[in-house]
């Protein structure tokens, strides 16, 4: 069975969702879309760095991720102002790993892959790193949620009650840079925020629970990559994007669905 | 034996000198509470011992310290979907039958399944007051915890802190900008202006000269204080170290000068 293309495909992307769907709540709820943006593009950064030092794609695309995310946050606790402190380091390290790709020698690169991921192209030992990456994001979230969930509330509230919330904190940044070493190859690093934060905010618009919330982004992520992986078979169009773009359609039918359940909000 | 003691504790913002060389310290079932003008570093004590602000000098607390913190407000972030229930799980887990029976302790029974964000301040601050109490706390420290809240309300909560105290034994520290509100609560007040001008039990201290220093004279009834809380001088607050040589109307034993 998972000598088809196709079924790779479908478990890469229902793999990616399990971790995309719990952190991109967390990330919409804390406000770090832009932390992820910046993070899955400097991934490109380590897609380049890896190729001149021969090492594992992923490997490299989680050092760098991981040295971003670091970057980022040291930033921040210097009180600079996270937009364009933001700005400056992730068109930075964009554009730095597109000119590094290119001293790679001899090699031709095919640079759309990773910016737009490659789900079609999923291998065995491919879907092995995005379910183990993704399933350890679950399990952390799942182990520490209450922790989580309280420093994402209140920081104050969380340090009050012996949590530390810097500890929380660096749990979601690590999670961040980890999800985008191993969803490159799926959605590729201009699209893996929009895997975190548009399921994560169609969810919101049918959830009354966090946990809800969390279960609703899964489903979401689910039934974009289903849907996004049918249309670009029969449509013939990139795989990575046509998942973004069916995720977005859901999240423009929940929104329906809540305008049409509260038509007075 | 004391539950949390903090001893010349000393916090600036910046160059700002917030609290001075504060000591304080707060025992087993005692109600204790700060007052103070706006900027007179209530808030900043509060966050000192709880270890949410830097602070120099030494907090010492009773090994395993259980505190209960009810913030002045709770910023919610409308992605948030977030109902009672969910909330006072956070962060250990408790029966429904533990939520319910502390939600009807507080006054407001049957909201579990209520979005925080849906709640009006009063029932805001009574959950956030029951999420503290879940945890069975040795201390509760409450920072203004009856802003936003009109004097019935604010008679009821501090009604409920003195019904809970006697029930459980909790020890109380919090902080009023309003001391008459507080005065048959309260066991013992500081009054407090960068350093702390007096303490002692609250008719003593409403008394007292540093008190009316702060908050004027004929301290009689919400109107007069909040007409002397508007046009104070800060004469107390700024002549730290100085040795205090009033002429005491009152029992002087009872009050306690610190600087």
């Amino acid at each position: 069975m998972l000598d088809d293309f196709l079924v790779r495909a479908v478990l890469a992307g229902f793999g990616l969702s399990l971790a995309t769907g719990p952190l991109g709540a967390f990330v919409v709820w804390r406000r770090m879309a832009y932390f992820g943006d910046a993070t899955a593009h400097a991934a490109i950064l380590g897609v380049a760095l890896a190729l001149i030092f021969s090492l594992p794609i992923s490997l490299g695309t989680l050092i760098v991720a991981l040295a971003m995310a670091g970057a980022i946050s040291w930033m921040m606790a210097q009180g600079q102002s996270p937009d364009s402190g933001l700005g400056v380091l992730s068109f930075g390290a964009l554009a730095t790993g597109l000119v590094a790709i290119s001293f790679v020698p001899n090699v031709r690169v095919d640079l759309s892959a990773y910016l737009f991921g490659d789900i079609l192209t999923v291998t065995r030992s491919d879907l092995l790193v995005i379910w183990g990456g993704a399933g350890l994001v679950a399990a952390v979230i799942a182990w520490r949620w209450s922790k989580l969930l309280l420093s994402t509330l209140s920081a104050d509230l969380a340090a009050a009650s012996g949590v530390n919330p810097h500890r929380e904190s660096l749990v979601i940044t690590v999670a961040i840079a980890l999800v985008v070493a191993v969803s490159l190859k799926v959605v590729g690093a201009l699209l893996v925020s929009a895997m975190l934060i548009i399921p994560a905010t169609a969810a919101r618009r049918v959830s009354s629970s966090p946990v809800q919330m969390v279960i609703a982004a899964v489903l979401v992520s689910w039934a974009a990559s289903g849907t996004g992986l049918w249309a670009s078979l029969k449509l013939d169009t990139p795989a990575g994007p046509s998942i973004i773009v069916a995720a977005a359609l859901i999240f423009v039918l929940t929104t329906g669905y809540r305008t049409i359940r509260t038509p007075s909000a | 034996m004391t539950l949390i003691k903090a001893k010349d504790l000393t916090v600036r913002h910046g160059a700002h000198l917030v609290l001075d060389q504060v000591n304080i310290s707060v025992a087993p079932g005692e109600i204790v509470t700060i007052v103070g003008p706006n900027g007179s570093g209530k808030t900043s004590l509060l966050r000192a011992l709880l270890g949410l602000t830097p602070s120099k000098g030494k907090v010492t607390r009773k090994a395993g310290l259980v505190v209960g913190y009810v913030p002045q407000k709770l910023a919610l972030d409308p992605t948030l979907p977030l109902p009672v229930r969910s909330f006072l799980n956070l962060p250990t887990s408790h029966t429904s039958q533990q939520v319910a029976d502390m939600l009807d302790r507080v006054g407001v029974p049957g909201i579990e399944a209520r979005q925080i964000a849906a709640l009006s301040g009063g029932q805001l601050q009574r959950v956030l007051l029951a999420r503290a109490l879940l945890e069975k706390p040795d201390i509760l420290i409450l920072d203004e915890p009856t802003q936003g809240l009109d004097q019935m309300g604010e008679a009821g909560f501090y009604r409920l802190i003195e019904d809970v105290r006697r029930d459980t034994g909790v020890a109380v520290l919090m902080v009023s900008h309003d001391l008459h509100v507080v005065m048959s609560a309260s066991d013992r007040v500081i009054c407090l202006n960068g350093h702390i001008c007096c303490e002692g039990k609250p008719h003593v201290v409403q008394n007292a000269p540093e008190y009316r220093a702060l908050f004027g004279h004929g301290t009689q009834g919400a109107l007069a204080l909040y007409q002397h809380a508007h046009d104070h001088d800060h004469d107390c607050g700024h002549d730290h170290g100085h040795d205090h040589h009033h002429a005491h109307d009152t029992a002087p034993d009872e009050v306690e000068h610190a600087g």
